[in-house]
């Protein structure tokens, strides 16, 4: 328990009467990188969001040994900025705002502020998009930038909501890179939820798998396997790994449906 | 001063310094106030609120109350109205700004009709609705002086984590901002601006210098410093030069009829955000070219 970070303990959430989360269990390390995987609607979302106390357990609790979460070291990348391409913030002064956002008050921001602000830029690579408006910025350009607002204030635990989603394949695999390096340089555990194992598995120390509500938490190898799915989903699952790619397989054989990829109907 | 650009005794003119000090401060202060508006895309609260600000000076006029009094507290009871129904999500607050907005109108109808019953009140409707700036008493001034250096001051103090909330209300609440407060501050922070802003303008334009200049101002700057003293400016010149117009339209014609200020502040606003506009598309041909 040392080493942990944040650890998550039999926890139930319901959003309008609907069971969301069910007997929730899993831990993060430090310094892990950890892929929260699920389908669309699985849950992933609703679990981040009651990590950083923005929704309720019904049942359950989520430890915080270090007290991260009160000394607000827990960085975090929503999955929705409201973005217009109108908005004048210029992305030094939107990183500044991950540091000294929450605070009240007339204060002028210090040299050292833009000081850790350039740093990051320059850690997530974007040093270049400093005077830039954000509105302005693309998919991957503003990944970089949400990712240096939420690393900014030197958290322990990096959570991310899908900020792979809407990229095309060249840009989901840079920033996957860019996570990893900087992940080893920050030294920051991260829990990144996506819908799709497979451009994470070359970076993934642990995989917490969501299905039906339920978790299952692990090294990949011991967690995305039929045996392990199959309870966790409740019926029959396979694992299929084709040319190094792994899809799980749910439902009969006529007509599956592949969770990491909702639009492929495999017939 | 160039008699061809100001009509002779403007300058001597006690009415006219009252109406540019107030017109300017009020302009000054819906700018900034103005700038978070847009940004939160709450513009169709602020028209409402300006409804509402209608039916407090409707009342206040059948009363017999202070103008600004009406206007103020009209206002800040529809803001405490939509938060009372919900503000927080943006449907639910198109909810909360509608069925506001229908009250309000309503009452405003009734209040007004009452007034007009009223022989003595002739001017009442006309000042509601489209504000008298030649009209504004030195002790209305003091008042309109010292809410909008608050309003300055709450809005200074709020504006980081306001600003937080508004671009990633998610990320601001997990760093510990209480953004359902701020949101709630920051809307009776719009409803006594929306109330003072009436005076210049009158209810049914008030919404005017709110949206107007920061609208013009978000295709100028670069950064928010930059976006909010183009706001600033831009909402202060057409104040100034709005009461100006006004003054000089007095000689124009024969019949001696000056134009209404509150029309001269919206022609200008209108102009400049034409002017911004057209200046942004000449860049952009010009870089395409």
């Amino acid at each position: 328990m040392n080493d942990t970070v944040v650890e998550v303990r039999g926890v139930d959430v319901e959003l309008a009467g609907h069971r969301v989360l069910s007997d929730v269990n899993f831990h993060i390390e430090a310094g892990e990188f950890a892929g929260l995987i699920g389908s669309n609607g699985a849950g992933k979302t609703t679990l981040l969001r009651l990590m950083l106390g923005l929704v309720d357990a019904t049942r359950g609790e989520v430890l915080w040994p270090g007290d991260a979460r009160e000394q607000r070291r827990v960085g975090y990348v929503p999955q929705k900025v409201n973005l217009d391409v109108d908005v004048p913030l210029r992305v030094c002064d939107f990183v500044a705002l991950g540091l000294d956002g929450h605070r009240y008050g007339l204060r002028r921001r210090t040299r050292a502020t833009w000081q850790r602000v350039d740093e990051v830029l320059d850690a997530v690579e974007a040093l270049d998009l400093g005077s830039r408006r954000i509105g302005a910025l693309s998919g991957g350009e503003l990944q970089r930038v949400l990712l240096a607002h939420a690393l900014v204030s030197r958290p322990e635990l990096l959570l991310l909501d899908e900020p792979l989603a809407n990229l095309d394949p060249g840009a989901t695999q840079d920033i996957v890179d860019l996570l990893s390096r900087v992940h080893r340089r920050e030294r920051v555990a991260v829990l990144l939820s996506a819908h799709d194992i497979n451009s994470l598995i070359g970076v993934m120390d642990r995989v917490v798998y969501i299905a039906n509500a339920h978790v299952a938490s692990g090294p990949t190898d011991e967690v995305v396997r039929p045996d392990v799915l199959s309870a966790l989903y409740g019926h029959h699952v396979d694992v299929v790994r084709v040319h190094g790619r792994v899809l799980v397989v749910t439902g009969d054989v006529s007509a599956v449906a592949v969770p990491e990829h909702p639009d492929l109907v495999v017939e | 001063m160039p008699h061809w650009l100001v009509e002779p005794g403007l300058w001597s003119n006690a009415a006219v310094h009252t109406g540019v000090t107030v017109g300017v401060v009020v302009a000054v202060v819906s700018a900034w106030v103005g700038l978070f508006t847009v940004l939160r895309s709450q513009s169709f609260a602020g028209h409402a609120l300006a409804d509402v600000a209608t039916a407090g000076g409707a009342g206040a006029g059948l009363f017999g109350w202070s103008p600004l009094a009406g206007f103020v507290s009209g206002a800040v009871l529809g803001a405490g109205a939509m938060e009372a129904i919900g503000v927080e999500r943006v449907r639910q607050r198109d909810v909360a700004t509608g069925v506001v907005l229908g009250a309000a109108t309503g009452l405003s109808a009734l209040f007004l009709y009452l007034v007009s019953l009223n022989s003595t009140n002739s001017g009442t409707t006309q000042l509601v609705l489209f504000g008298s700036l030649f009209l504004v008493s030195s002790t209305t001034l003091w008042i309109v002086l010292g809410v909008s250096v608050v309003l300055s001051l709450v809005l200074a103090v709020i504006g980081r984590p306001l600003l937080f909330a508004s671009v990633s209300p998610d990320a601001a609440r997990a760093r510990g901002v209480a953004v359902s407060r701020v949101a709630v501050l920051f809307t009776l922070v719009m409803a006594v601006t929306v109330g003072l802003s009436a005076i210049v303008l009158g209810s049914v334009l008030s919404t005017a210098l709110l949206i107007g200049p920061p609208a013009s101002a978000l295709r100028l700057g670069r950064g928010l410093a930059q976006t909010a003293f183009a706001s600033v400016a831009l909402g202060a010149a057409a104040a100034a030069l709005g009461v100006v117009v006004s003054y000089d339209s007095f000689y124009w014609w024969p019949s001696h009829r000056a134009l209404p200020v509150s029309f001269c502040v919206v022609a200008l606003i209108i102009l400049e955000l034409a002017l911004v506009n057209l200046w942004r598309w000449h860049g952009a041909r010009r870089e395409a070219a």
